[in-house]
Parts: C-alpha cells; structure tokens; sequence
C-alpha cells in the first residue's frame, strides 16, 4: 500500500520547497504526487539487501584544485541581475526567521 | 546552408564538410553564417526551435574565422559551423532562460566550458533552443516559451526536453545542435525528429555552465544529421575540465577514427525485455537494425536485462530529488523572476510559484518528499540501491557484449496535448533511455526506419562506461544500412 | 588513540560548579562548536579571494554565487588544513564525503550548503586544556561559509529591521566545523576550551585566530543537571558569543536561567537561544513553524575524499608541537620541581602561551637551571615578550648561570635582563658596566651577623628548626644588601652560621 498524500503533507512540502500554493492546487498535487509515488512503489519492495547505494557513477576520488587565486567577476557582473540591490549589496525585504 | 522555405530543403552538407570547404577557402564562414540565419528566420515562426538568437555573437566570429583562413592561420576543426545550443546552457551576454519564466532575461557573465571550446573550434554560436523547462519534460511542451513543433508533423512533439535542438537539426536550420541528458532528453528526441544524438559517458563532457537538473544524471551531447557529424561535434567538446570535479581526467574519445571499421567480430545484444515495450514500428526497427549489424559481420544475440525496467521508477525518485536541491537557488534574491513581498519567505515562495510551471513545481515537490525527514530511506536510498543492481546488470552484460541495442522510444512521435493529463503517461517515453543514465553509460541514437504514420524511428546502441569507440563503430553500421529518407532534414509538415 | 572525556564523572582538576552564582547544587555541563575559518588563499570551492574587509560582493564568481551552471571544485590547502586540525585534535582522519544541507536563506547563494554530514573528515579526538583536563572531539568537519546579512532599519536587529543587504564576499569561505563532547564544566572551563583550541588552530597554521574579525565563530551548548546525577539534562543552543567575555557570561546567564525554571518546576525546551550582550540576557530565537529538515544527500558535484598517506604526510609535514605537547616538553624539564612550586604550572602555560618556550629547552640545553630558566622567562621575559622571543638562547643561559652561581643576585639579574632584552649584548659585560659585583663570602657573613643580633628571638627560633622564620631571617639580610645578595647564598650562609 503507497503512500497516499494528503494536502496538508502537500502544503507541508511547499513550505519546505518554498512554493506558494493555494489550497486547491494542494489537492490537484497531492493527487498527481500520490499517483507517482504509487507507480514507483515497486522500487521500494524491491529487495536489494546487501546492496550498496550509488551516489556517483563514477569511480573518481579526490579531485582538488591548487589554491591559487582566479579572477573573479566585476561586481557589476556580479549585480547585474539583481531584481533590487544597494550600496553594492543585495536587496532583500524583511528576515523573518533567524539563520539555522 | 539550406536554399528554401516551407519546402524540402537542399543541404550544403554536413558539419565536416561546412569544415573542411571553409577550412580550404572554398566557402566563406559568413556566408555558411547567413544560410542559417536565412533558414531560421524563414521556419522559426511555426516551429519555434528557437528561444533568441545569437547573431551578432555568430556574426564577429564568422568575419574572424574567414580572416584567419585568408592568413594562413588555423580556424579549428568545426570553423564555419553553425551551432545551436539547448538554452540550458550558459552563454556569456546572450540570454539562458531553460524555458523558464523564472529565468526570463537572464544573461550569464560567463560561457559554458563546452561554450568555450566550441568557440575555439571556430562553430558560429547561432542561437538558443527551446527546451522544456529546466529539461524537466519528454515533448517541450513544458516550455513557457512555447512548444516546439516537430518538422516531421507539425502537429506532433518533437521529443524533449531538447525538443529545440533536435527539431532545428531536423529541419535543416543547423547542421548540429547541442543537448543535454538526464534520462534521455537527447536521445529521445533525436529518435522522434530522425536525427542522430548522442549522450556521452558521465564525465566525458564537461557540465559547467550547464544548468543543473539532476547532477549525478546529466550531460551534455551532440545533435546531428550523420554520426561523422556528431562524432566530431563530440570530439570538439570532450575531454578532461578542471572546473567540474566530475570530469573524467581523459582526453577527448576519438570517435571519428573507428566510423570505417565495419562490425566484423563486434559482439551485439539486443535488448529483448525492451522491444516487448515498444511499438511494432519501434521493435521492428530494432531487429532490422541487428540484421544490418549482423550481415556486416557482427555477433548478435538477445539478451534478457529485466532489471533495467526498474530504472524508470529509480530515476523519477532520484532526479527529483536532485532537482529540488538544484533549484533551490532560484529563489528571487540574486537574478531572474521577483516577485515582491514584505518578507523574504514569502517573497521566495510567490516568486517561485509564478516563476515554475507545472511539471517543475511537481517534481519539486516530488523530490524535497522524497529527500525528507521519514522518507529518505524508503525512497532515496532505495532508489540509489536500485541504480546499482541496474549497474550492475549492464556490468554483466557487457561481459558477454560490446554494445547493446534497443529501442530509443516507445512508439514515434506522439500528437500535442495527448500525454499532457497524466505525467505518468510521459514519464514512460524514457523507460528504454533512463538506465543509461542511472549507469553513467553513453547511448546513441541512429534514424533507421519510418513508422506510424510515416514518422521517424530511431534505434538505440548502447556501450559500458567510455565504450564511445564501440558505439560508434556499431552506430555507423546501423547507420550505413538504414533505408533512405529515414532522417532529415525535412521540410516542414503539417500534419495531413 | 582516542581520548574521549567522559560525559559523566567529574573532570581531574575540575571543582563541581556548586558554587556559581545561581546554580547551587548543579552541574553546568556544556559542549562547544566552533567554526574556524581557515586560512587559505582562496575559497574552498574557486579561486576567489579570501580575504576579510573587501568591499562588499568583489570577490565573487559564478561559483561562489551559485549562478546556474556553476560546480565546485575542492580547494586542496583547504583539506590539508583541515587534515592538520585533525591531527592536532588527535582524531581519526579518514575517508569522507560531503554533503548537501538544503534550507533557505538569503546569504545562501545556492539554497543548500555543502557540508560533511555522516562521513566527515575528522572523528573521535581530544583537546587537552592546560589543567590537564581532556575535552573530547566527536568530529572536525569541512564546509562552506555563507554570505553576510546586514539589517537595515530597527536597530540593526534582524526582527525588527526594514530590509536587509547580502554581501556574497564570504560565501564560501572555508571552514572547519569542531564539535566537543558534553565533557565541558561551567564557563571558566569553556573559556579555557575555546581559548586552547584557539591556540591549536594559530599554532597548526589553520586559521589567523581572529575573534573579532569572525575567523573563529562560537556557539555553547549548555544544559544543566543536579550534581551526582549522571543524566543529561535538555540543552539549549547559544549563538551570537562574539569574545571569550560573552561565552563565558552567556553560559552563566543561561545556566542560571535554566535551574530558575527546573526550580520552579517547569521544563527546559530544547531550542536556539541568542546572546543580547547589551542587555546581558539569551532570548529564544523565533523559529519557524517546522523544524529544519535539512534533507541530506551526498553531494553529486563533488567525489570523495580519501586521504591516503601521502595526502597526509604533505599536509602535516613542517607542522609545530602544539601547545599542550610544547606544554609537556616544558614540564619534562623542570621535572619534579614543577609539583612542589608554587605556580610552577601557570608559569609553564604562560611561557608556551607567549611562545617562550623554545628559549627555555634552548638555555636549559646550554647547561641553565630548568626551574629558574621557568621562572625567569615567565615572570621577566614575558613582560616584554616581543623582544624575549628574539633572545639569544646562549646569552639567556649564561646570565642564568650567573645567578645560579651567585655572582648575581636576583635582583641584578632581573635588571640585566631587562638591559638583554632592551638592548641586546652580553650578560657578564652588562653586569661589569652596571657595576654589579656579588658580595663576597665575607661582607655576607657580616651582614648576617647584623641581622642575628637584630633579631635574637627569630635567631632562636630557626636554631629550633622553624623553616618559616628562615625566610623571615633571609628577606632582613636580602633588606640590608639593599639587593646585591643572592636569595641561595643568603639561606647558605645562614646554614653555614647555623653549624
């Protein structure tokens, strides 16, 4: 049995993903996320002990840079596409929430 | 390089033998420029490959390239090509939207590495094609720039998410186009429009400065009308970066050299679990194509790889998953779309809701459940899990094979609108295209019939981690014994 | 070798806490994570500068901002810094990867941090305080620093601030994450934490040290329990501790705050708490709705991190004795000495603290007194610790055999110090332009005969066998020399008259 979302684990989610959506849209997500989730149920009762994850597909280690400076961008490279920026410095409204 | 409109079109040639005249002074890279343009403005219109175009970019180069061929000096080996990249890919003061309206207007302050190299190889840079939106789609229909039309019929897709590139080559305005794969976004399109595309090893070509959609899955590849084409497109791009850690510390394969060895002794497996899958058009296609590779001289067998199935539902928990993390960034502080609000959170989330489409916003969500707190294990994890029995059934069976052969796509080019209700439905356009990319392998497909309602057909070869040679050399064989008029460039076609 | 401190028992040399203001009869149990920026050339995954106090967003490039297409690549010094801090906290180096921390914020250029999540780098190691006490290191991880934030409107403060502006400058900074152990006992001990590991990250070459500057970063951990109970009590976060002075007045604040509550009979909530240094109180930090669900997975951009031997040897090869090991080669010295003076363990400290100690093995090495030599560089070198650390080694033990020999008093050795010091030259030459002879044999043996028949009754009492009064006897003659006895020759020539 999958797992079947409800809006409110699809506001959840929105808030987490930082996505406005209304009430309605909830329920037309929650639907489709529901309908996904339940097709790709069969991976989860795969059975794949002893099987170890892969997060890369490559075989690559310990790839570094020397620490030698680069040129960096100008700063009006830097601010050009800045919806709002002052004093050199991005714009943003009020923080609400303290830094994590 | 194409002498009419709304008709059949009449090639110059492919992208070696743009090369090769302009390199011998015998075709100026400006007026190669110009055909392009010309064939551009003169289709663009009703099958918007095009997102904006790069013209004057293009323009100074061409005039730089035909001034080097006067003196004496060396233009690179693509000069006078015209190239068309997926706006996905970064160019430096030429807008890169990925078809978003969250990124509308934005222009880079720098290019992209295969950018770079393709510039340095003296390819006019023409302009950026549609694409679905940050490649998250299999018919360009996500696009907020709207859909691209396939040449082929225009009432039909013409594949994605690098639906752009792949029609643009189709239709004769570009000799080779750049894409980019995550589970199949190259290929899959290239099958729908009768063209070649190719998706490299993971790591042979360069991903900075390619906008991000799922990392550990992505690359970047070739369009073309012939494999030679896309062969030395590729060759012009590969190759070792220091800017991406991921880049395989290699030189560029070289593919362009093993194009005449033929297939003699090659050790072939066809895909059976696949063509069981496919249309009758599309598995069809695939046995004529072993008979092609088996009559010059190759090893055919099938070969039952059950597991690969399993790839599509590891791919759609994965690449959300990396998706969501990768677009967090677009969240209206630095660039693109704000939209305004008192607080910053609420701005984010107002910005980011009217700045992605539908299938972004999905998998979006689909991808921060899936990473979240209770479910990592269920469905992350598993899914990674999943992805090394699928490596692993590829390991075993390129003990026994070189390459491997399978459909590209499930059947031929669907009409607009017709998989749009249910994304599931779309979703399984990459079912044969997605283990390939869960494995870090390259793939390629070859244009070798006309199907359904006369639309094109592509076979799929498949090779193990940095086989590009092997693929190649099948590809050509299979390409060799296609019937003719099974790939473009078409005119456009409207639907009957 | 691991030296995990115990989360429990009562650490050597650490009295309970029973006695600090407003927390009698608990137990102030801390852990400490401090970020250190380290000391590269440039950023950990580009090649922007990495510097302080540039001019806001000029020292950025498409990585660094996370524009769209951008990737990072592993600064290798970073890691080599980060394997030294390793090896100075004796951890366990060993294969890692890193790791995406999604969440959203402004200074945030790419809405995820790269981090090490659950194979870090660095594990299971130790910092030995000066005391002795050993504080454990549950791990030492590498990431990225984010941008700067500045509050524009309402004080400067976050809440109540108009808007606010990035500056991206930091925005992927290097830094170590360091995390202890609850093995840490009320604020004096934390102060000496954060102030010894900040010795080891100077002395390892990882980071300038900075405080001010925001090279080293410290958030406290406090929770508080009754004494003799070995339990854990709730903890809460404390941030915004920007000098030794805040940690140590934050955790007594919050440690008061939390037995006020467990008191009265509430409970201690589990949260992140801000240190008002102004207002000399930690106030609970407006959290959202839902906790932070980070969302870990392996960073696909990057690979892992295997440092082999070689990666090893290249990034600690050259590396100083850190302190507690320069600490215990001072120590060696001066032998059983140290136990029975009087603040011979302070003086130890001080002269590794100034970096005094490599004078000290050097004279000790020439033929010098080891406990003098201590004493001597503790308490008169290190008023001038500039110049002591250019002393000549030769010199500094030759003026020391001078007042072991009793050729000078202490008192005149002080001065030709100060003059070595000041001015450089030679010990004997100084002693001869200052005119400092010792007094001989016999003008010392008449002063003594002074002070015994000055003091007939103190006389007795050291003929009885009084040691006190000897010091007594000995500060009169010293009194009478006006300086120009030397301390041992003075108890030497009151043995001699004694017999």
């Amino acid at each position: 049995m999958s797992e079947q979302l409800s809006s409110e684990a699809v506001a959840h989610i929105a808030r987490l993903a930082r996505l406005e959506i209304t009430a309605e849209e909830s329920a037309t997500y929650a639907g489709q996320l529901s309908a996904i989730l339940e097709h790709v149920e069969a991976v989860r009762r795969l059975d794949t002990a002893g099987v170890p994850p892969t997060s890369h597909a490559l075989e690559l280690r310990n790839v570094l840079r020397a620490d030698e400076p680069r040129p960096c961008l100008e700063r009006d490279e830097v601010l050009a596409g800045a919806p709002r920026a002052e004093d050199g410095r991005f714009l943003v409204p009020r923080i609400l929430g303290e830094e994590p | 390089m194409t002498t009419s409109v709304g008709g059949a079109t009449e090639p110059v040639g492919g992208a070696t033998e743009i090369a090769a005249r302009v390199r011998a002074g015998e075709l100026s890279a400006a007026s190669v420029l110009d055909g392009a343009l010309a064939a551009i403005e003169g289709r663009d219109g009703e099958l918007h490959c095009f997102n904006s175009l790069m013209g004057e970019r293009a323009r100074e180069r061409a005039t730089e390239i035909d001034r080097m061929v006067e003196a004496g000096q060396d233009p690179g080996a693509l000069a006078g090509v015209p190239v068309a990249l997926k706006d996905n890919i970064c160019t430096r003061a030429a807008p890169t939207t990925c078809s978003s309206r969250i990124l509308e207007g934005w222009t880079p302050p720098y290019d992209a590495t295969v950018v770079r190299r393709l510039a340095a190889a003296g390819a006019l840079l023409v302009g950026k094609t549609n694409l679905d939106e940050f490649a998250m789609g299999s018919s360009t229909e996500n696009s907020a720039t709207g859909p691209t039309r396939n040449p082929w019929d225009t009432s039909r897709v013409p594949g994605g998410s690098s639906g752009g590139s792949a029609a643009a080559v189709a239709a004769g305005m570009v000799p080779v186009a750049l894409g980019s794969d995550t589970g199949g976004s190259i290929r899959q399109p290239a099958a729908l429009c009768g063209v070649v595309g190719v998706k490299p090893t993971y790591g042979v070509v360069s991903r900075y400065g390619l906008v991000a959609f799922a990392s550990s899955l992505d690359q970047i590849g070739p369009f073309a009308l012939t494999v030679a084409d896309a062969a030395a497109v590729l060759e012009a791009i590969a190759g070792h970066d220091e800017m991406d850690s991921t880049s395989l510390e290699l030189a560029a394969p070289r593919c362009s050299e093993v194009l005449d060895d033929g297939a003699d002794g090659l050790r072939v497996g066809v895909v059976s679990d696949f063509l069981a899958d496919a249309s009758p058009d599309c598995a069809s296609a695939v046995r004529a194509a072993a008979e092609v590779l088996a009559a010059a001289g190759a090893k055919v067998d099938d070969v039952a790889l059950p597991e690969l199935l399993h790839g599509l539902s590891a791919y759609y928990l994965i690449a959300p998953a990396e998706a969501s993390s990768n677009l967090a960034r677009y969240d209206g502080v630095r660039y693109g779309l704000r939209v305004d609000a008192p607080d910053v959170e609420t701005m984010n989330a107002r910005t980011r809701a009217a700045g992605f489409g539908a299938e972004v916003k999905r998998r979006v969500m689909l991808g921060t459940y899936v990473l979240s707190a209770g479910y990592y294990d269920a469905y992350y994890a598993q899914a990674q899990r999943v992805r090394t029995i699928v490596a692993r059934a590829f390991a075993r069976a390129y003990g026994h094979f070189d390459v491997l052969l399978a459909p590209t796509t499930p059947s031929v080019a669907f009409a607009f609108g017709s998989k749009t209700d249910d994304p599931l439905e779309m979703y399984l356009a990459d079912l044969f295209t997605i283990p390939t990319n869960l494995a870090g392998h390259p793939a390629m497909s070859v244009p070798f019939a006309l199907g359904e309602a006369g639309l094109p057909v592509g076979v799929q070869v498949l090779a193990p981690a940095l086989g590009e040679r092997e693929m190649f050399r099948a590809a050509a064989v299979v390409e060799a014994g296609a019937p003719p008029g099974v790939r473009g460039p078409v005119g456009t076609r409207s639907a009957r | 070798m691991n030296g995990n401190g115990s989360g429990s028992g009562t650490p050597a040399g650490a009295p309970a806490r029973a006695g600090e203001a407003g927390v009698e009869g608990y137990e102030i149990v801390v852990g400490l994570e401090v970020h250190c920026e380290l000391a590269t050339a440039t950023k950990l995954f580009c090649g922007c500068t990495n510097a302080f106090g540039a001019l806001a967003n000029t020292h950025v490039c498409p990585v660094c901002l996370g524009l769209p297409g951008s990737l990072p690549v592993l600064n290798r010094r970073a890691v080599e810094l980060a394997i030294r801090i390793g090896r100075a906290l004796h951890c366990e180096v060993r294969p890692s990867t890193f790791h995406r921390k999604n969440y959203f914020y402004p200074d945030m250029p790419k809405d995820y941090q790269i981090s090490q999540y659950d194979e870090p780098i660095n594990v299971d190691g130790y910092l030995e305080l000066p005391d002795g006490l050993r504080v454990g290191i549950e791990r030492a991880h590498i990431e990225e620093d984010t941008g700067k934030t500045t509050h524009v409107g309402g004080g400067g403060r976050i809440h109540d601030a108009d808007y606010s502006l990035v500056d991206y400058n930091r925005a992927g900074v290097p830094l170590v994450e360091i995390v202890s152990r609850p093995d840490v006992r009320g604020a004096e001990q934390a102060r000496a934490y954060v102030s010894e590991l900040r010795a080891v990250l100077v002395a390892s070459g990882a980071s300038d040290g900075r405080m001010e500057e925001g090279s080293l970063r410290v958030d406290a951990n406090v929770s508080v329990r009754p004494l003799g109970s070995d339990v854990l009590g709730t903890r809460c976060e404390v941030k915004n501790l920007n000098s030794l002075r805040s940690l140590g007045r934050a955790i007594e604040h919050e440690a008061a705050r939390q037995v006020a509550l467990l008191e009265s009979g509430g409970r201690v909530v589990q949260e992140t708490r801000h240190w008002n240094e102004a207002e000399g109180r930690t106030s609970s930090m407006r959290s959202k709705e839902e906790a932070n669900d980070y969302r870990y997975f392996s960073e696909p951009d990057l690979v892992p991190l295997i440092p082999d031997a070689d990666l090893v040897e290249r990034a600690t090869v050259g590396m100083p004795l850190m302190p507690a090991a320069r600490r215990k080669r001072v120590a060696a010295l001066v032998g059983d000495a140290l136990g029975g003076e009087a603040g011979a363990a302070d003086q130890v400290a001080t002269v590794v603290d100034l970096g005094l100690d490599d004078l000290v093995v050097a004279a000790v090495g020439l033929g010098a007194d080891p406990s003098l030599a201590l004493r001597r560089a503790a308490n008169e070198a290190a008023q001038r610790p500039e110049e002591a650390r250019r002393l000549d080694a030769t010199a500094f033990s030759d003026l020391l055999g001078l007042e072991m020999t009793s050729k000078l008093s202490s008192t005149q050795a002080k001065t030709v110090l100060a003059e070595l010091l000041d001015h450089g030259g030679e010990p004997e030459e100084i002693a001869r332009r200052l005119g400092y002879e010792a007094l001989s044999f016999d003008e010392l043996a008449g002063v003594v005969d002074d002070v015994i028949a000055a003091h007939p009754a103190e006389w007795e009492r050291f003929l009885g066998g009084e040691s006190k009064v000897a010091q007594l006897l000995t500060g009169q003659v010293m009194k009478a020399t006006k300086g120009r006895a030397n301390g041992r020759a003075v108890a030497e020539a009151l043995e001699a008259r004694r017999g």
